[in-house]
């Protein structure tokens, strides 16, 4: 809790962001250089899909990201909830245009996956339906806190529909899986099955390390920012206004 | 119940208000990201009336809300004890009642509706709901819609709530804008009664009221140093 | 009467009354069925065949129209203070407006349902699964609309934010409600469906009334 105390300061964070920033950047981009040289030139084709299995490793990171982002979201949200800790409430905000970014990126990944193996761009595929359900829960996200001018308030409030969705995305889960189930036939594309060539996981975990510090080095930016356009906009009320006293006649 | 210290008697039949200290210290609150108000400090005895003046958008409102407990303060804290014992804190849904600008009734419900459903929540027994419709005049409208009243009928309705909840602190805002100067007389009697009682009012208004011994705050913005 | 019983009293009679919403909901409700089957075309068997999950349908987003009001009447009228001074657990007190919001919108929809079964041809067979499953799965829509009214208490107008918000949480009771309903009432998919829905109900029970109040309590002001 004591190095959450310090990044609460938002000076502080600032230093600490600038100096960890071009390490994080300079990660992710050499882990996504080797990651896809492994993926598109250096592991085998599937037998079964073919070289259309390569974009299993662009989507596949993608789709763990847009669940991971939302975890990460919905623990800042509860962090800044009930300790009222400035920095995890600002960090929520902007982890979800990022982790809604890693969604559609699986959706569009996935779809095209999709097309060489099933022959159409979209079916509704257990998988990519609950992604879909998640991509819905981010912008429900997004809308409220844009929706609330008081950002304090937008703060708790979002925190809470985070955190409502966050406890409800298993039983979406379920439930999507469920109705697939019981409606088709199971999908021929197990991507993260035990089936997994040792070839094939270098890459995978590669492009996941990149995805990751990826989405840190987006991170630190976005919190800077908002954090100096929150500090400009109390600036501007400390001059504007002064707080009333109560005064016995 | 302690007993009442004024010497002026009251009828046995009307009900003795709790006897409850009211404090609030150092309180400070913002609204939107901006602070509105800053170390507030106040309290009030059981017979205090407590009048907050200040120009419009300085923070009554606000204020009031803060007190009863209907906005969360930055800082300090509101407590209600017992005037008889100085270490039992009294919760403040027990201690206080709040009637903000809004009268809180459902236009589509009968005056009387209005007041049954009062009563349930503040679980006042029938006899008050016959007391406060008689004393604030309100009888011959029993059976119409809350939404047909005038806008001082409606606030007469509204203030109805006031008594009966019978909470020993009565918060306030702007009671007798709406009201002609009859109705505005009668409800300071019935404040002047609540006080006598052995309860406490904090009062938001313009108006002039004619309170005994009022205890009048102005709610200022400091000049920069 | 206990002070929980008053509010539901109270919500229930003025959703009954002139200017309440409880009519048009149905009224809404039925729009949605007949919507479907002009769309669809005058084909009995297809018209049949769906009319199971647009009735699912129908009913999810007749309550979802009201569900800005569930709070949102009492904020602007002042009652929403009385409602939270008076409260000893407003987790309590928005269990009871969930529950008022149950009886006054989905309830007179399960009522209506046989008629609208009937216009849509729906199968003899189907009306006991479409009614049950029903019966228990929009409680869950009024209480996860509880918390989304809650959220969304302070601003103007919220009809399309409370829609975004809810229908991803809908999903599973889409799903297995509608899964119920579409089920043969000796299949095992049909028990294992309503004990899904079920299940996710009472989960909503617990989590709408204790998001709800916190929401209630960061929008005061």
């Amino acid at each position: 809790m004591n190095l959450l105390n310090d990044l609460a300061n938002p000076v502080r964070f600032e230093r600490y962001a600038r100096m960890i920033f071009p390490a994080v950047l300079g990660f992710a981009l050499l882990t996504g250089a080797a990651g896809l040289y492994f993926a598109l030139f250096n592991s085998p084709a599937d037998y079964q899909q073919g070289e259309a299995v390569r974009i299993m490793y662009v989507h596949v990171p993608a789709a763990w990201m847009s669940m991971f982002c939302y975890s990460v979201m919905a623990g800042a949200s509860a962090v800044g909830f009930i300790w009222k800790h400035p920095l995890a409430d600002v960090a929520a905000k902007e982890t979800a245009p990022l982790g809604a970014g890693f969604t559609i990126l699986a959706l569009f990944t996935g779809s095209l996956w999709g097309k060489p193996m099933w022959g159409a761009w979209w079916v509704w595929d257990a998988r990519l339906t609950s992604v879909l359900v998640l991509l819905f829960l981010y912008l429900g996200y997004m809308a409220l806190w844009r929706a609330i001018p008081d950002k304090a308030r937008a703060a708790r409030l979002a925190a809470i529909l985070a955190i409502v969705g966050f406890v409800n995305v298993p039983v979406i889960k379920f439930s999507v899986e469920w109705w697939n189930s019981l409606h088709q036939p199971a999908s021929i594309i197990r991507a993260d099955g035990p089936t997994i060539d040792g070839a094939m996981l270098t890459p995978l975990l590669l492009m996941i390390a990149a995805y990751m510090s990826a989405y840190v080095a987006m991170l630190l930016p976005s919190i800077r920012n908002e954090l100096t356009a929150r500090r400009l906009a109390r600036l501007q009320f400390v001059d504007e206004t002064r707080a009333a006293e109560l005064v016995e006649q | 119940m302690n007993q009442q210290t004024t010497t002026e008697s009251t009828r046995p039949s009307i009900e003795q208000a709790e006897r409850v200290i009211f404090s609030a210290s150092g309180l400070a609150v913002s609204r939107g990201g901006r602070p509105v108000l800053t170390n507030i400090s106040v309290r009030a005895e059981p017979g205090d009336a407590v009048v907050l003046r200040g120009p419009n958008g300085v923070g009554k409102t606000t204020l009031l809300r803060a007190f009863a407990g209907l906005l969360r303060p930055d800082h300090g804290e509101v407590l209600f004890t017992d005037a008889a014992d100085a270490g039992r804190i009294r919760d403040r849904s027990e201690a206080s009642v709040f009637c903000g600008v809004l009268n809180a009734h459902k236009a589509a419900l009968t005056l009387r509706e209005n007041l049954n459903f009062w009563a349930a929540l503040y679980n006042a027994p029938q006899t008050r709901i016959e007391a406060a419709s008689a004393q604030l005049k309100l009888d011959p409208y029993s059976d119409y819609p809350a939404g047909a009243l005038s806008t001082g009928l409606a606030r007469r309705l509204g203030l109805a709530r006031l008594m009966i909840a019978q909470r020993p602190v009565w918060f306030i805002d702007e009671p007798t804008a709406s009201l002609d100067s009859a109705s505005s007389e009668n409800f300071v009697a019935q404040v002047e009664v609540h006080r006598r009682r052995g309860g406490l009012v904090v009062i938001a208004t313009h108006d002039p009221l004619p309170l005994s011994g009022a205890r009048i705050f102005e709610l200022t913005t400091k000049v920069a140093a | 009467m206990s002070a929980l019983g008053a509010i539901i009293a109270r919500d229930i009679r003025l959703a009954f009354r002139a200017g309440g919403g409880a009519a048009q909901g149905v009224t809404f409700f039925a729009l949605t069925g007949v919507m479907f089957a002009l769309a669809v075309g005058p084909d009995i068997a297809l018209i049949s065949k769906i009319a199971g999950p647009v009735l699912w349908t129908g009913a999810l987003l007749a309550t979802q129209i009201s569900l800005d009001q569930i709070w949102r009447a009492d904020r602007e009228d002042g009652s929403l203070d009385v409602l939270v001074e008076t409260s000893d657990m407003l987790a309590l007190t928005a269990l009871a407006k969930a529950f008022a919001h149950w009886a006054a919108t989905a309830l007179p929809l399960i009522i209506a349902t046989p008629i609208l079964g009937v216009m849509l041809n729906l199968p003899a067979e189907a009306y006991a699964p479409l009614a049950i499953s029903l019966a228990i799965g929009t409680p869950g829509l009024s209480l996860i609309g509880c918390i989304a009214g809650a959220l969304v208490v302070s601003l103007p107008r919220a009809h399309l934010l409370i829609a975004i918000i809810v229908s991803p949480l809908y999903v599973p009771i889409l799903i297995f409600g509608s899964g119920a309903a579409m089920s043969d009432v000796g299949a095992p998919q049909y028990g294992a469906n309503l004990m899904l829905l079920g299940a996710t109900v009472l989960f909503a029970a617990i989590l709408s009334p204790l998001a709800s109040a916190a929401a209630l309590r960061s929008n005061l002001d």
